[in-house]
């Protein structure tokens, strides 16, 4: 069974710099009253990881909170730009695949010279194949 | 024969036969030093250092930073253009020393040149030529790999008739300019822009002054 996720980025400042939804078929009538609602769970969750990240070693810290029935995954890099995840289905391994190949998806964005570092991420290929990895990793 | 065996062949020989093998005769050293010489004069060493990340990042932030400066794209273009022309006119002597290529004796030999000696010296990649039907001084070079917008996927918005690699122009005009030829060197397609390839146009506006040999009588 796969669950509904939603993915923001968020950048050094805390400000955002993408989000995007994965759900399956079945729940595509979308959510958009739980839009906010997870905004404020990924929100509340950016403290603890930020007392988290000192314990690890890597940067993927695995689940980090918990709230009603959703986790919150997060990948955290040097530069404390966050990778967050919303599940309500436990998918380690598919989480964890979609942050690495996302997360290689941003360095090539960051070295592009005209993209403003931490700004909100703009570009409709990046879209699209954040799009296309989730439906990858995510909802196969 | 391999090293070991060699060299057990050097122990059993007499003194005055080895002696023999180390002088050579004159052909043989003539050709040696020969071998060298043209060795040493066409091998094109890598010019891009193995990490051209460093190369690739510093044109995007002269081309970022120069986009801060002028609101208008032509202004960026021209820029870049006179850039790439100061460039040029210097990069020409180092390319002419370094490539000891012969006279060339038509504008599609020049084209030829420039695509796959001076392009792979420098940038590590062999545009194609074309040749326009219709015109004999007309030509385009075809890029299907760009290492400059490794980084770049599409324009920034607002940018939409930048010339990225206008720079390039500039350099491939002052180049010819500075062998007495002028040339109009502009980007007819660019992959940024949402066209499948890159491709430079060299228009060659002048004729090349023909060298008249006058023997002394």
């Amino acid at each position: 069974m796969s669950g509904s996720f939603y993915f923001p980025i968020v950048g050094h400042h805390d400000n955002p710099g993408f989000e995007i939804e994965f759900l399956p078929a079945e729940k595509v009538e979308s959510k958009h009253d739980h839009h906010h609602f997870n905004q404020s769970i990924a929100h509340a969750a950016l403290g603890l990881v930020d007392a988290n990240r000192w314990l690890c070693n890597n940067m993927h810290l695995k689940t980090v909170d918990k709230f009603n029935e959703w986790f919150v995954s997060v990948l955290a890099t040097a530069d404390h730009v966050k990778f967050i995840t919303l599940h309500d289905v436990r998918q380690d391994h598919g989480i964890k695949n979609l942050f690495s190949d996302v997360y290689e998806l941003y360095i090539k964005l960051a070295m592009n010279l005209f993209y403003k570092p931490y700004s909100p991420i703009g570009s409709s290929t990046f879209d699209i194949k954040v799009q296309f990895l989730g439906k990858k990793h995510l909802l196969s | 024969m391999n090293l070991q065996a060699s060299w057990l062949l050097r122990d059993s020989q007499p003194m005055w036969e080895k002696d023999m093998m180390a002088i050579k005769p004159w052909w043989v050293v003539k050709g040696q030093d020969k071998k060298a010489r043209n060795y040493r004069r066409w091998k094109i060493p890598p010019y891009l250092p193995n990490n051209r990340d460093l190369f690739v990042l510093t044109y995007g932030a002269l081309v970022a930073q120069l986009c801060k400066d002028y609101e208008k794209d032509e202004d960026v273009n021209n820029y870049l253009d006179k850039m790439g022309y100061g460039i040029g006119i210097r990069l020409v002597e180092d390319f002419l020393a370094r490539s000891c290529v012969k006279k060339c004796h038509s504008y599609s030999e020049i084209a030829d040149l420039i695509a796959q000696v001076a392009f792979k010296m420098y940038l590590g990649i062999t545009p194609s030529v074309t040749r326009n039907e219709s015109s004999r001084n007309e030509f385009s070079l075809i890029l299907d790999k760009n290492p400059l917008v490794e980084f770049v996927e599409e324009l920034p918005a607002g940018r939409s008739s930048l010339c990225y690699c206008n720079l390039l122009c500039g350099v491939i005009r002052g180049a010819l300019e500075m062998i007495h030829l002028t040339a109009d060197v502009t980007f007819l397609q660019d992959r940024l822009k949402g066209d499948k390839v890159t491709e430079i146009g060299i228009t060659f506006l002048k004729k090349l002054e023909e060298k008249k040999c006058r023997r002394k009588k």
